[in-house]
Order: C-alpha cells, then structure tokens, then sequence
C-alpha cells in the first residue's frame, strides 16, 4: 500500500497553530506517511512541530463558514488546534489524518520506516538477554536453571523461548504445569532476593475449575522453591470473590488442601475497561476549565485513578514485605498473569532491589518484567484517554506502573538514578514511538515481525550519553537498602508530570530543576578541583621529602 | 502517672510504655525503654483539645488534640487517675490570664540587651521607608496617638497627605470598631497603593462626607489612576444582611470614582468548621482514597484557600498592572482583609519573600493592625466561637505559592510550620494579646522575647537551597497562573499530617540541597587554602625549613574532607532501612539518630497500611499484622527535627 494514496491534500498554508500557554502561530501544516509537520514562515523563529500520527487519539473537525477546525488529541495526552482555510482542504486533512492514525498492519508503522540519524553504540536488542540475567543469578545461587523448553514459543505463546525455573523440576513436568496454568503460563522466577535467598515467583491462574482439579508436578514446581519447613505467600491480585467466579470458567486458585505449605492472600487490582474509564475520567478532569474547586476534587476521586495507584502499590508492598520481612517466598498470579501480575512483581522489585532503580536496572526490568514476560502492549496502549472506540482491550497497565514509580521516586528523591522525564518518556514509547521496542503484544509476535532485524531498539538511542543525561537524576546517591513507600491517601499525589503537562505552564518548575542541577554540577566540579589540588600537593610535598632525604 | 501507654496512632499495635508527667507548662511523656527514654513534650498552650473516652479492659483512654495538628493517644491504667489529668489538663491548657501563659516563664537565658535587640529585629517604620513612605502622598499620622481614634490600629498610622485629621476622625465614625482607611502597601513605581479599613456603616443609605473625602483623598494619593477599587472580601449576601445592622458596603453613587467589587470569602465560622472537617479526614485511621478526596472535598478548606489566593491576585493584578490604588475591607478589617492584604503584598513585593520580609509582613498586616490573636488562636480560656485558623490560612497559601514557584522565596517549609507553631505555643510574645494597645499595657517587649530574633538566630535552618537572589523568579509581581488553577491547590500534608512523618517523602531535597551547598562552601574555603599552600610550597621548594609545618596543616585538611563527606551522605542515611543492614549503623556517627527516626517512620507506615485491607477472606491475618521489623520499637524522638523547639524545650 501506498501512503500517498491516504494523503488526500500534502500540504496546506496559512493554518493556525494553537496550543495551551502559546500565542497561536501561523505556517504550513504538511502531511507525510507517518507524521504531520506544522511549521511556522516566521523567518526570525522559524518553528516546527512533528507529530507522530501513531500518537493521534482522536480527531474532531468543526467549521465556521469556510473556516475549518481540527482539534487534534494525542496519546500523550496534549491537545493541539489547528485552523485551516478552505473546507474541502480541511476535510481532507482530518480525513487523512484519521486513516493514517488508524492502519491496522504493524508493519506499516513508523518503526519499519524510520532509519536512525545517531551512531548506534550498542544494540539494544541484545542488551537485556535472558542469559545475562542468569549469569547474574547463578554467581549466588545454584537452585535455578535456564529452560529453553519454550524455544518455538510451542508451550506458552506469550513467554520468552527461554525462561528461568527450578532446578529440579525438568522440563518434561514443567509441559504438565503448563497444562494446568491459564495460557500455559506456569510459575518461573521473576525476582531472587539475594539478602535471604527467597524468591518471587509470576504465573498465570491455576486451572482447577469447579471439580478442584490438581497438578502434583504444579505443586512440586512451586515447592521447591521452600525452605524445609518455611512456608510461602500466594499474592492472588484479584479478590476471592472474582477468584472463586474464575473458577466457573474453569480457572480458580490454590486451595489450601493441595498446598498446605502456601498461604494465599487476595488483592484487589482492577482490570481492562475499569482501569480504561478511570484514565478517561481523570484526563477529562485535568483538562475541565472550569475554576471551580468542589468540581475538580469530586472529579479526581470519581476517576478512582489514584485508588488504583493505592492498590497496586500496597500489593507490591505485601510482595515485597513477605520477601525481605516475613523471609519468605511469593508466587504472584491474576487471571492472564500479564498485567496486575506485572505491576506487583515489577514495583516488589523495584522496592526490594537497587539496580532497579538504576537507568539500566530499570531498563532490564521493563524488559524481563513487561517486555518478555508477556504484557501485551500492542492491544494496551493502541489508544488512550481520548479515544471514542471502546475496544475491550485497551488498559492503562503500564501507566499504572509508571505512576507508582514515579509515587516512589517522590518519595524517595534521592535513591533513584533516573528522573520523571525518563518515566514520561517510557510511557510516550509505549503509546507511539519510532522504535519498535513496544511494538507486539509478546515475544513471539515480536520474533515473527522480525523486529531486531527492522526496526530500531529504544534502548539504542536511549542509552546513548547524551540523551542519558536528560535522564539523570541530579539527587541521586546510590542507596542498597530497602526503600518502603508510604501509601496513605496523604502519601500519594497525581502525577502532574503527565496528566497536567499541557495545562500548566511548567516553566517555575523547570527553573527550579535547573537550579538543582547547578547547585550539584558546581559542587561537583569544586570536588575535582579540590582532589586535584590535593594531589598536586602530595605529589610535591613527596618530591620535597625526597629532596630532604637526599 | 506510670505506666502509661502513648499509642501510635496510625497503628494501636505499637505502644509504648512510659510515665506521663504534668509540669506548670508541658504535658511530658517518657518512654521506659530506658537505653533511650524517649520523650514526647506537648506545650500546655498547644492543647486545643482533650477527651476522655470510655474505659476499656486495659485502661482509660485519653484524647489530646493540639493546635499545631499533633495528636496524642494516651491510655491511663487507673480511671482514676485518668480523671485527674484530665481535669488538671482542661485547666491548664485554658489559662485565663496572660501571666499564666509559657513565654513569661520561657527564658533562653539571653540577657536583657539581647532581648531588646530581639524585639527592633522588625522595625515598621524602616518598612514604610523602604516603600518610599513619607513622601508627597503620604505621611504618618498621629491622630491614634493614645489609641483614642481607634484601640486596635497602632499608635503610628500611614494616611494619605491630604487626609486631615478632622476627616480621618470622622470617617473612622463611620466605620465599624472606628478602623478608618489606612495605608497597607505602597508601590512607589507607579504610587498605587492597598488600604485596608472595616465596613462602612452605610445601613441601606446611610453616609458620611468625611468617608467619602477620605476615599478621594487615597485615589488622589495615586495622581495616574481616575479611580480606585474597593474590594469588600465578604460574600455579596453576607455584606448585604449587615446592611440591616447598620453597616454594609459602600454605594458607588456616593463615593466618586470609586468601583466595587466583591469577592467571596466565607467568615470566621466557616472556615473553623472547614478546618474541623478537613482535620477529621486527616485523623481517618485507614482512610481509603476516595474517603480522603471527598472528606477533602466536603471540608472545602481548598475552595476557601483558593478564594483568599484569588482575592489577593486580583488585589496584586490591579496594584501592579492596572496601577489603581485599592481599598480592602471585610467587616471588621482584621481578618480576611489581613489575609487578603498580605497576599497581594507577597505577591507584589519579592522582599516579604525574604525570611526578613515575610517577618516584617507579618508583624504589618497582622500584628500591628490588630488581628486578634489572642481570640482567633484561644491563647486565653475565651469564647470558642471567636476561634478560628485565619493566620493558618494565609500561611497556607504561602506554601501554595512556594510549590509553584520553587524558586521564590528565600525560606522554605520548616519556616512556615514553626511560625504556626509558635503562634499557638505563646512560648515567645509577638502573638500575644489582640492588639497592640494590650501588648503595650502588658508591657510585653519588657517581659518575653521575640520568635522573629529566635527564627533569624536559626536562619540557617531555614533557608530555601533553590533561592537566588538574581534568580528571575525572585524579581518583581509573583504571577500566579489563574485558569485552570484548581489542581494548583493541592492538601499540605506537611502542616496537618505534620507530627505522622512516615507519610511525607522519606528522603528531604531540601535538606539535601542545603548539605551540597553546605559542602560546596566548605569546598570553596579549602580551594582557598590548598590554592594558597600550593603557591607557597612553590616558593619554598627550596627552603626545607618549612616541611614540618606544612605537614601538620596538611593532617588537618584530612580531617576537614572526612567531615564534607558525611556531609554529602546525609540524606542517604535518611531514608533507610538500616534494621535490615545492622552492620551499617555503626558507622552512622553523628547521623544515627535522625537516621533511627526516620527508619521508625519508614515502619510505621509501611505496616499499617498494608495491613489494612488484608484479607478477611483468606485468614492470612498474621502476615499483615506482624509489624516488619518484627515488633520492635526503634528510639525517636518526636521533635527531631525541629531541633530548635527541642533546646529550648529541655
């Protein structure tokens, strides 16, 4: 197919650009394959906007006369005006716009067009591999093994071809777990907590149906990661009420008879459609205009978002407190195991263990954790808080996530290396992007697109030094502790960072930033002069004590 | 009393045992562990509340509330006893005479000269100097002499030059508690001024010439503007029912030149009421989200923050841009009009975002002006109607501010919370009394002290790491933005969670901002010296003479960079967990204690609310009410932080 045959008009002048905290600006809007270009004519100050058409949520068009409206709704969440002249150009930019934000074929997306403009220094489709992972694992325990029982993805669609599980459990066992585990997801490691030596485990639910069907190897899979006589934690992540419905649908939980060395605690983490409408009612009141207060605070709690954040965060707490405080080991497992699964293993890591909270700590656990382990980002992020069509899918799962690191990271400004700008940017890539990192719903999907071979990783460009240091956090001293986040109502706050970015000037706050990073850099550069001086001195103080000695 | 029980309140698990002592000013608690005798002191003046709740199997439980947010659980074995304290405390925190109250007991063993210069820190009239006042326009008047024109305006008054005494007397006839139009602020860029008076006692027609000339004598003060505004704070409805009782609002058919204009602020018993919701929902012992956003919502405190904020804006806007001068009033002139006066002041003047500036602001428009400290804040036993957080709310919208303008102001968050502490602790005298008349008869300035000498002896404490003073955002009108700004006001966990540190962020920017700094001036003085020995040991390459010496200096320099580094690693210490990495604290040193603290903080958070919703369906209780650390109670000390509060306390 070809681009130019959706492109109606290219081209068209005298379009007015408006956006929130800007004086509007008139230039030429053009429209490419995959993106719309706004630039201003002012010669002085020569102005340029691009805009993915991937990121397009939504688009209205209005006229007055011939005087034609577009509003133009990103994923990002910014929302951006444009004035065309002349009906019949604007209709067919708004249609064009709409059909190009819409392809339905991966392959012609952004990705597998975009040739990179900066010298890749490492590929970062080969920087997180589960072998290095293990390699790491295996330098302090030996109870664990790499199982390519996956390779073909012919066991479980959704997993990495290879997957990390108990030593003593071969692979034929693990193809019975398989069968027992909703979308043959069955138990493997997700997180080895080496102050104790226990162990965080992610599944899928068991399927034991009405009948109370059982797995002998199931349960030997998941008791073999007990101490003798220690007992472990089931985080079950949806209420037992929806855990006991599950079952007449032939999944279900643990029961307590055929585990008796587990115990089971359930949180509720909502799903789907509830999290999708809470994203649209929080997003619709960050942008309401109205100046009244009563109206903003009621809107805030009924979009429930900040709830949801209070959930999460209190599962990966209770994950994380059962590992580090109760020394004991956790299975976390939903329905699917691919999204409230995600949130709580990911954040428990992120609580427990400091390369998390490293740019490539983190980075590894985006990978492992959401990448690899199957959370399916293509059907997540298609659309966002401003899309009409209500398709079942869509769910802002890993925004959640993101937003529960960012609670974290304020609470704890000095332990993480990277800062919000890095999280927002993590979130923009997951709903548009011109990396193919975030493309494909798992492992499989992404090996069948061929990806690494034709799209460029977000990895490479991103850990690169010069966009690193838009990353960095000034604050940051590397902490090995355990950090406890407080989730009390009074703790948690809305992320402004992104549901406000485009409705408040952030320019008093960008100034303060700046001036944080001032203070460190000069402290900074009076520390090298200082050492250097020092080292000048002893040096020559050393010369001066030889020539004594002579 | 022993054996006494002080309950953390986010979790009645954790209790600690210890003997309650009332002395003549503090409610003392220590604890038994006797390694570290932890102690919990609560000024008398502080209570603003005490309920003694039925008794239970283990005892009787009493309930104090305090002024500065705190709350104290305490369970008393004996009811008997219970009772006793509890009687004496209600007497206690209700004194009924100034004398009774701490700050003519409280002594910082500073001498009488130290105490006097404490007291000329904030001088007025350097204020209306440094605003350019007296000038052509204004003057000072001293027709309140002996407070005989009116008893809660100071003796020193700023009126416009063409205001003569005749018609200020008689416009203060016309004005409720005679508090006729004074100079506020004045901007000497464009001579636009804010005065602020009580209401008019117009009735429904009622009106006075002398009034009237004194309004045009303030617009005439203002030779560029043809008009003035006159901003009544009051709600329309509430300025028309006083209408009936003889008083009101000016009728612009009247008064030349002038535009009115409204703007809603509720009154003094909303707003207590505002503040008991809002504190209800801070008291919720697990709170869900959305019990804390609608209880938020419903206590509407942020609708009337925002509504002060929006009238000081206005004020500012019409001050700065328009350049018309403005008359405030509300219906006595000693509230909202204080409140209003002062934000639009902070907004307009970069200087009262100073520690300095914000002092003398605050002794401007609130001290010397007469906003009746002694019944808003219920020094004295009084009447708990008159009682209300006005001041707080001001307070508040500074750190509103703050957190949009990072950069503004040269004090941070700690300043604004100890100054609402000490306006309720009546350790120091400059709150006390409801005007300044009193204050003089009690002869105040001879027999205690001042907080503002006290808060600029520790300015260091204070200090904003972010502020320059050449920083853009230190210069001229602050420009808040206006729409939409809702989600601008946000719950200031900080002030009314204030004594629950597990909910604040566990690790301070500020604090670590100010140790780099800190660090970077000790780096600074040293680049000094090694650059000066430097150049001397190259002189004296050939003189071997001065080896010896040299090496002593160089042992001390060693010891000085240790000493940066533990500096530099200060807020790391903060945030930890250091229960579950025992061998590292040996090697905290000085930092062991605010390291402890904060690691008992991170607990008692992190437990309770986990716990919380734990699940009833799957009997895993014991999991989630096992307290991580496994029940054990580190040391820490309640005023910690407030390191300054806690000499003189001791």
């Amino acid at each position: 197919m070809e681009f130019a045959e959706l492109i109606k008009t290219p081209r068209a002048d005298n379009v007015i650009l408006h956006r929130p905290f800007y004086l509007a600006v008139e230039g030429t809007l053009c429209l490419t394959g995959h993106h719309l270009i706004f630039s201003s004519r002012r010669q002085d100050n020569a102005e340029e906007l691009w805009l993915l058409h991937s990121n397009i949520d939504s688009i209205e068009k209005r006229f007055v006369g011939s005087l034609g409206t577009i509003v133009i709704k990103c994923k990002d969440l910014r929302i951006i005006q444009l004035d065309i002249p002349g009906m019949e150009e604007c209709l067919n930019i708004a249609s064009s716009i709409e059909a190009l934000s819409t392809l339905d074929s991966v392959t012609l997306m952004y990705p597998f067009f975009y040739r990179p403009m900066f010298e890749i220094v490492e590929d970062g489709w080969r920087c997180f591999l589960p072998d290095q992972e293990f390699e790491l694992l295996s330098a302090v325990t030996d109870e664990w093994r790499l199982s390519c029982i996956n390779k073909e993805f012919s066991v479980c669609p959704s997993y990495p071809p290879v997957v990390i599980v108990p030593k003593s459990i071969d692979d034929e066992a693990l193809r019975k777990v398989a069968m027992f585990r909703h979308g043959s997801r069955f138990p493997v490691l997700s997180y080895y907590h080496k102050k104790n030596g226990m162990v965080m485990m992610r599944s899928s639910q068991p399927l034991t149906g009405t009948n109370g069907r059982r797995c002998k190897e199931d349960e030997k899979l998941i008791n073999a990661t007990l101490r003798p006589g220690k007992r472990g934690y089931i985080i079950d992540t949806r209420s037992l009420n929806v855990a006991q419905q599950a079952r007449a649908k032939g999944g279900g939980f643990e029961q307590e008879a055929h585990y008796p060395q587990w115990r089971r605690i359930h949180k509720c983490i909502e799903r789907f459609n509830i999290l999708q409408e809470s994203l649209i009612k929080l997003v619709e009141a960050c942008n309401d205009q109205s100046h009244n207060m009563d109206r903003w605070l009621s809107k805030l709690e009924a979009s429930n978002w900040l709830t949801h954040i209070k959930e999460i965060l209190t599962a990966a707490c209770l994950a994380a407190q059962c590992i580090d405080r109760e020394g004991a080991s956790v299975l976390v497992h939903g329905t699917e195991g691919t999204d409230s699964t995600l949130q709580v293993t990911s954040l428990a890591q992120i609580i427990l263990d400091p390369r998390c909270r490293t740019i490539c700590g983190f980075e590894s656990l985006v990978v492992r954790e959401w990448l690899q382990a199957g959370h399916p980002f293509q059907q997540r992020c298609a659309q966002s808080a401003y899309s009409n069509s209500k398709q079942k899918w869509e769910a802002p799962v890993f925004l959640l996530f993101l937003d529960c690191v960012w609670q974290i990271l304020r609470q704890f400004p000095c332990s993480f290396e990277f800062n919000e700008q890095f999280l927002i940017m993590l979130f923009e890539h997951a709903y548009a992007s011109q990396f193919g990192t975030f493309l494909g719903n798992n492992e499989n999907e992404r090996s069948k697109l061929k990806l690494p071979q034709k799209t460029m990783s977000l990895w490479s460009w991103v850990n690169r030094s010069e966009e690193l240091s838009k990353f960095q956090n000034p604050l940051f001293e590397a902490n090995s502790l355990v950090i406890w986040p407080s989730v009390a109502p009074q703790s948690l706050q809305l992320w402004e960072g992104v549901f406000l970015r485009w409705n408040r000037p952030s320019k008093f706050l960008d100034e303060a930033h700046e001036e944080m990073i001032n203070i460190i850099k000069y402290n900074k550069e009076l520390q090298a002069k200082v050492n250097a001086l020092r080292r000048q001195l002893a040096e020559m103080e050393t010369d001066d004590r030889m020539q004594e000695n002579l | 009393v022993e054996n006494v029980r002080l309950l953390d309140r986010l979790s009645s698990r954790k209790a600690a045992l210890g003997t309650l002592y009332l002395t003549a000013t503090h409610v003392i608690f220590v604890e038994n562990v006797s390694e570290t005798r932890k102690e919990t002191w609560v000024l008398h003046s502080q209570i603003s509340s005490i309920e003694k709740q039925a008794t239970t199997a283990t005892g009787c439980p009493l309930l104090i509330r305090c002024k500065n947010f705190q709350v104290i659980q305490l369970v008393i074995p004996q009811e008997r006893d219970c009772h006793d304290v509890y009687i004496s405390l209600i007497r206690l925190a209700r004194p009924v005479k100034y004398e009774e109250l701490y700050c003519f007991s409280f002594n910082p063993k500073l001498d009488r000269e130290e105490r006097e210069q404490g007291w000329k820190l904030v001088d007025l009239n350097e204020e209306y100097n440094r605003m350019g006042i007296p000038n052509n326009y204004w003057q000072i008047s001293d027709v309140n002499r002996d407070y005989g024109v009116c008893d809660s305006y100071p003796t020193e008054v700023y009126v416009p030059k063409s205001a003569t005494a005749h018609i200020i007397v008689g416009s203060s006839k016309f004005r409720s508690r005679r508090r006729f139009p004074a100079l506020s602020y004045y901007c000497k860029d464009n001579n636009a001024s804010i005065c602020r008076s009580s209401q008019p006692l117009s009735g429904f027609s009622a009106r006075c010439l002398e009034d009237e000339q004194m309004l045009q004598a303030i617009r005439k003060a203002n030779p560029g503007s043809d008009f003035i505004y006159v901003v009544d704070t009051r709600p329309k409805l509430n300025a028309m029912a006083n209408r009936a009782a003889g008083k009101g609002y000016e009728n612009e058919d009247n008064y030349s030149n002038i535009k009115f204009q409204f703007i809603g602020i509720e009154n003094i018993h909303v707003m207590r009421n505002s503040l008991q919701k809002m504190l209800e929902v801070c008291e919720l012992k697990s709170p869900s989200m959305s019990d804390f956003l609608w209880g938020l919502e419903n206590s509407g405190w942020l609708k009337h923050i925002k509504a002060i904020m929006d009238a000081g804006i206005f004020i500012a806007k019409a001050v700065a841009e328009e350049g018309v001068s403005v008359l405030v009033h509300c219906s006595d002139g000693w509230d909202r009009t204080a409140q209003v006066c002062s934000v639009a002041s902070l907004l307009l003047d970069p200087y009262y975002r100073t520690m300095k500036g914000f002092m003398v602001l605050i002794e401007k428009d609130w001290i010397s002006f007469g906003h009746k400290f002694n019944h808003r804040y219920g020094n004295l036993d009084g009447d708990p109607k008159e009682i209300s957080p006005v001041i707080d709310q001001f307070i508040e919208c500074v750190w509103q501010l703050m957190e949009q303008f990072p950069c503004a102001f040269e004090f941070n968050e700690r300043f604004l919370i100890h100054i609402q502490h000490h306006i309720y602790s009546c350790q120091f005298g400059n709150f006390l009394c409801n005007s300044q008349k009193e204050r003089r008869e009690l002869k105040i300035q001879e027999r205690t002290y001042s907080l503002w000498a006290h808060l600029w002896k520790n300015r260091a404490d204070y200090l904003n790491p972010l502020y320059r003073s050449d920083h853009s955002q230190t210069q001229g009108t602050m420009r808040p933005q206006i729409a939409p700004c809702n989600f601008l006001y946000k719950f200031w966990s900080g002030m009314y969670n204030r004594f629950e540190k597990g909910l604040h962020p566990r690790q301070s920017v500020t604090d670590y901002l100010m140790a780099v700094k800190e660090e970077t001036q000790q780096l600074e003085e040293e680049l000094e010296v090694l650059g000066e020995r430097l150049s001397n040991l190259q002189k004296s390459q050939l003189n071997d003479n001065k080896v010896k010496s040299k090496q002593q200096d160089r042992s001390k320099q060693v010891g000085l960079s240790t000493s940066n580094n533990s500096l530099a690693n200060t807020p790391q210490e903060y945030s930890n967990d250091l229960k579950s990495f025992p061998s590292r604290s040996p090697s905290q040193g000085d930092e062991e204690d605010s390291a402890l603290i904060l690691t008992q903080d991170n607990l008692k958070s992190s437990d309770p609310d986990l716990s919380a919703n734990s699940d009833q369906e799957s009997g895993v209780e014991d999991l989630s009410c096992r307290s991580p650390s496994g029940g054990c109670c580190l040391p820490s000390e309640d005023s910690g932080k407030d390191s300054d509060e806690a000499v003189f306390l001791a």
